[in-house]
């Protein structure tokens, strides 16, 4: 379907001001062609700024925007081939379903026949058939999110923007939406850009993701990587649950409140933090043989799908599955093997 | 919700009862068959149907109509233009609420203020042109000048209502400025723009003032016939004319209101 799939996007240096304030403070990335790629940050970070001046609604007060190797900075958004899909939808209240999704195509004035095999296409892919002759107001928030998609697709761009689609939607069908689109985007095989600010909407979908705050990309890669080898602090708690420990390095390993612990990969500091996600923390029968600390139960929450222990010292949370019975008081043993410990920059 | 008091609710009906009473009067002596008084003879349509006999009043009639429909269209078509221009230019702040304040003023200056400044401006355009003698041009320039504010209020606001988004997709979906103003602004505008120009028709059908300072001998208006007469005394005919005068108001802003309101629940 998609004709440019070997285009990336290069996000060159790369400012952003409003007046006084500094929203985007040189941000330098690339988007491979094909990917399913997330710009994740609390609000605030910038990251709707990048994708509407990726969008070509914004201009960046200086930097450089290339897709492929066209730069298109300064291309507006008109004649860009990049298509997006807005946080509130918006359709157009006067127009049917089947006129919503033809829009692009009629403004381009393509010919008619391929007008109507491409938006019976884009109505089927999104299962919107029989709602083609109805209006926006007559929609539910996950019909207008489809009819949003398919109007943004029947384009075929080289690149779909998706700024917080999910963040109308109930949590239900959130999440099946997540899915739904992380398919659609693998059998397209289109550039997908979303933006979001819930951390497992980025998780479940993207191929990569690009950790921003303050108006930088903090950290980029995968979910996997980003979930387990957090760069900051930041990245570490906007990413989950995370156990930070004050420490110091000594020689193979690192010391602080609750002992001494090995570590596989030593830190460049002398102090600073590391990291531990809940989940990765081992509950032992006995004293195991390195990086063990002996805990008291301070408090236990049911969630579900599992429990989480809250524990002193150091004020611990371990994360343990649900069938593991642990009372206030208890008494046991933790390992926080070196592996799991991760060492945090600035 | 609050239960209102009983107290309140009475005091309500007598406001709307004190504000509507004496146009009801107006419309009941229209069909009464006694010439003068208020004693009710009889019911009759023979003011009406004299109405349509007298060639002053068909005079005025039509004089009113051209006049208000000429500036309804000149008002309407600058008053969208000024609307879009103030709510979609990205204006700093302080340039914006200044053109909101300059906006609201025609609004609430007093229409006599209005009406002095445009006799002095006629006096001093005169002199090059005898086009802006007395009469139908003054007049209709007159009402575009009251009727441009109320048409760019009532637009900005649909204006706020569309709301950029729309505006955004549409670009997005390579839309230019053309095929964006026909297929998605005009379209979703239209009932702002048909309320304000149905208000400012309004307003344009019931003007005495300004229509009193700026008319000349060929140009009378329904108001200025009105005034005129009731001078030389208030017969059943008059009564018929204000009546039919209010209902035709009473229809324009009840249907502009209806357009305004349209879609905002």
């Amino acid at each position: 379907m998609n004709t440019n799939k070997e285009k990336n996007l290069t996000i060159q240096n790369v400012v952003k001001t409003f007046g006084k304030v500094e929203v985007l403070k040189t941000v330098n990335q690339v988007v491979k062609a094909g990917e399913f790629f997330t710009l994740l940050g609390p609000s605030g970070c910038g990251k709707t700024t990048l994708l509407r001046i990726i969008a070509g609604l914004e201009i960046p007060t200086t930097g450089s925007i290339i897709l492929g190797t066209d730069d298109i900075t300064s291309l507006p958004a008109t004649k860009r081939h990049v298509n997006m899909v807005f946080q509130s939808y918006a359709l157009f209240p006067h127009l049917t379903i089947y006129e919503n999704i033809a829009f692009g195509l009629r403004s381009r004035k393509i010919n008619a026949d391929e007008i109507k095999r491409r938006v019976a296409e884009g109505l089927e892919m999104l299962r919107l058939e029989s709602l083609q002759d109805r209006m926006p107001d007559q929609l539910s928030g996950g019909q207008k999110q489809r009819v949003s998609l398919a109007r943004a697709l029947v384009n075929e761009p080289d690149i779909l923007l998706l700024d917080e689609p999910m963040s109308a939607l109930d949590a239900k069908l959130r999440s099946q939406v997540q899915e739904d689109l992380r398919r659609l985007q693998r059998k397209l095989g289109t550039t997908f850009i979303m933006v979001t600010h819930d951390q497992d909407e980025a998780l479940v979908c993207s191929d990569r993701i690009a950790v921003m705050n303050g108006g930088v990309i903090v950290q980029c890669g995968t979910p996997e990587e980003v979930y387990d080898y957090p760069c900051n602090k930041f990245v570490a708690e906007f990413l989950g649950a995370a156990n930070m420990l004050k420490a110091k390095r000594v020689e193979g390993g690192v010391e602080t409140e609750l002992g001494f612990f090995c570590l596989e990969k030593m830190p460049e500091w002398s102090e600073g933090l590391v990291t531990i996600r809940p989940e990765w923390i081992k509950i032992r029968e006995s004293r195991p043989e390195r990086n063990g600390v002996l805990a008291t139960v301070d408090d236990v929450v049911y969630r579900g799908t599992n429990f989480d222990l809250f524990l002193s010292p150091g004020n611990l949370r371990v994360r343990t599955s649900a069938n593991k019975n642990f009372r206030v008081g208890d008494t046991i043993w933790l390992e926080l093997t070196a592996g799991d410990l991760v060492a945090l920059g600035d | 919700m609050r239960k209102t008091h009983p107290v309140v609710k009475g005091l309500a009906l007598l406001t709307v009862w004190f504000l509507y009473l004496p146009l009801l009067g107006v419309a009941v002596c229209s069909f009464n068959t006694a010439k003068d008084g208020w004693v009710w003879k009889g019911f009759t349509f023979d003011w009406y149907v004299k109405l349509f006999d007298n060639d002053w009043i068909l005079n005025a009639a039509w004089n009113t109509l051209v006049l208000g429909l000429v500036s309804t269209v000149i008002a309407t078509v600058i008053g969208t233009v000024l609307a879009v221009g103030i709510n979609r230019f990205p204006w700093g702040r302080k340039t914006n609420s200044f053109l909101n304040t300059m906006l609201n003023i025609p609004v609430v200056i007093p229409d006599i203020v209005m009406a002095g400044s445009l006799v002095v401006v006629f006096g001093i355009l005169r002199e090059v042109s005898s086009i802006f003698d007395m009469g139908m041009v003054d007049m209709i320039i007159g009402h575009v000048t009251f009727q441009i504010a109320f048409v760019a209020l009532v637009v900005r606001s649909r204006l706020t209502l569309i709301g950029q988004d729309v505006e955004e997709a549409a670009r997005d979906l390579f839309a230019s400025n053309w095929y964006l103003m026909r297929k998605v602004m005009l379209p979703l505008m239209m009932p702002g723009i048909v309320a304000g120009a149905m208000l400012a028709f309004t307003l344009s059908l019931d003007d005495f003032v300004i229509s009193f300072f700026l008319s000349g001998p060929d140009s009378q208006t329904l108001p200025l016939y009105i005034y005129a007469s009731v001078r030389r005394g208030v017969t059943p005919q008059i009564h018929a004319l204000s009546t039919l005068v209010v209902l035709v108001t009473v229809v324009l802003v009840v249907g502009a209101q209806f357009l305004s309101k349209k879609e905002e629940a």
